[in-house]
């Protein structure tokens, strides 16, 4: 079996691994790493429950090998989270009804997270199209879409939660 | 874990990857990994090595010089939506790229490994059709240019060998203000198309076409360009008829039938979404037409 040695920062710690090269970024994540936070649906790019952050742009993490991430930034959805309370995205979800089992979440968060960096004030089009490649399968979509609205409302605010 | 065992390496050169694809045996290329790691997941892909070009910085990056626009292979689908380079000399693509998988796919998902894949209903081979794109190739006897035609040669096919790759590609730049239109369906957004359809022109004085590009993807084993079409639009005045006329040129591709849509399905959307691009591209040109389908 081949390993490599692998350095990956996870929501800002640096972890130095020796990682077998077969192992997905998601697989490292949750077992390696505990970070259960991560889902995984169909492990093979269909669903999005996977997505985390490389260097700052949304990717699936069932189809990254982990030793890829050498060197990389990876934020997964425990990073999105303050130490207290939720970001203002996830309190939007949960004033919207933005969840319903709660698998897709993850996902959802990390995508949108990077849409509303990037779109401060996006059109619901354009959230709509943000999240074309993230399945929920309660299809719970309409909460999603409008806690992403609220949450940008409120970030452009700058009123937190 | 998913994939079966595989020996992981990362050049940091061209030349090095090249020595690495002519040594070692069953060896796959891993670009951006959108197509390759799930066909791997799924073991419908067995490598007994992986070598991982991102690392190569000569195979990233976008370069407008003499006439045409240079894309390197590692260069990812998200970077050239966002180019202003792109934007401003190659429209059509930021256009097709709106239809490649998802944000997050396109985040990762590369030109080259779309190109090498070859998979009949990708939008971006269909862009290298239009233009007329030029692929050149790496390996270990050098360097070699292929036009796009000679490349895709059928499903999943490309005239790529076991030990070369992709190093860049070569997009003409056309006149400024040319015409563009990009239309393509499929049952959900960032699906494969069922068809799509790409079309370039260039109108002079009097409405006249002086220079027309169709092609098709998603309807035959590669992506097809309609010469048909593009005779028939060749010094003629543009208007709706015309662009009936060379749409219906679309019609005559011999179509691939499969689970998700009949030959004669795929004939039919051929010929409406080249009356939509084209429809599209006349505008652009500063031509206006009606909405016709």
């Amino acid at each position: 079996m081949s390993k490599k040695p692998t350095r990956v920062t996870v929501n800002g710690k640096a972890h130095a691994r020796l990682v077998e090269s077969r192992l997905t970024l998601a697989d490292f994540l949750r077992h390696e790493l505990g970070l259960t936070g991560t889902h995984l649906g169909c492990e093979h790019g269909v669903c999005g429950a996977c997505t985390v952050l490389v260097n700052g742009h949304s990717a699936r993490s069932c189809l990254m090998i982990a030793v890829q991430a050498n060197g990389c930034e990876v934020t997964t959805v425990e990073g999105l989270t303050p130490e207290h309370g939720l970001s203002p995205l996830q309190q939007a979800f949960v004033d919207n009804h933005g969840l319903q089992c709660g698998f897709c979440t993850p996902g959802m968060l990390v995508t949108l997270t990077e849409l509303l960096r990037e779109t401060p004030d996006p059109t619901e089009q354009e959230v709509r199209e943000a999240i074309t490649g993230n399945l929920c399968r309660c299809t719970g979509y309409a909460g999603i879409v409008k806690a992403a609205l609220d949450a940008a409302q409120r970030l452009r605010k700058g009123s937190g939660v | 874990m998913k994939p079966a065992p595989f020996d992981y390496h990362a050049p940091r050169q061209l030349a090095e990857a090249a020595d690495l694809l002519a040594k070692l045996p069953n060896a796959k290329i891993l670009a951006g990994g959108q197509s390759l790691v799930p066909m791997m997941n799924f073991r419908y892909v067995v490598a007994d090595h992986l070598v991982d070009v991102g690392s190569i910085d000569d195979l990233h990056g976008i370069l407008a010089a003499d006439g045409k626009l240079r894309i390197g292979a590692m260069t990812r689908q998200r970077e050239l939506e966002l180019s202003a380079d792109v934007a401003k000399h190659c429209p059509l693509m930021v256009e097709a790229l709106r239809y490649v998988g998802h944000r997050q796919t396109r985040n990762r998902g590369t030109i080259g490994g779309s190109l090498a894949h070859a998979d009949p209903a990708a939008e971006l081979p269909a862009v290298c059709a239009v233009y007329d794109a030029v692929v050149h190739i790496a390996s270990v006897r050098g360097l070699r240019a292929v036009p796009f035609r000679e490349f895709a040669v059928s499903f999943m096919t490309t005239a790529l060998a076991s030990d070369e790759m992709i190093a860049a590609i070569d997009f003409p730049i056309w006149r400024p203000g040319h015409g563009y239109g990009f239309h393509e369906f499929a049952r959900r957004h960032g699906d494969f198309a069922l068809a799509g359809a790409a079309a370039l022109l260039v109108v002079g004085a009097d409405s006249i076409v002086q220079q027309a590009s169709l092609a098709l993807c998603g309807v035959a084993p590669s992506p097809s360009r309609v010469e048909a079409a593009e005779v028939r639009l060749l010094g003629q005045k543009l208007d709706a008829a015309l662009i009936r006329s060379a749409a219906a040129a679309a019609r005559l591709v011999e179509p691939i039938s499969d689970i998700h849509a009949s030959g004669d399905y795929r004939r039919h959307l051929a010929q409406v979404l080249s009356i939509r691009a084209l429809t599209d591209a006349a505008r652009r040109a500063g031509v206006d037409v009606p909405k016709l389908v």
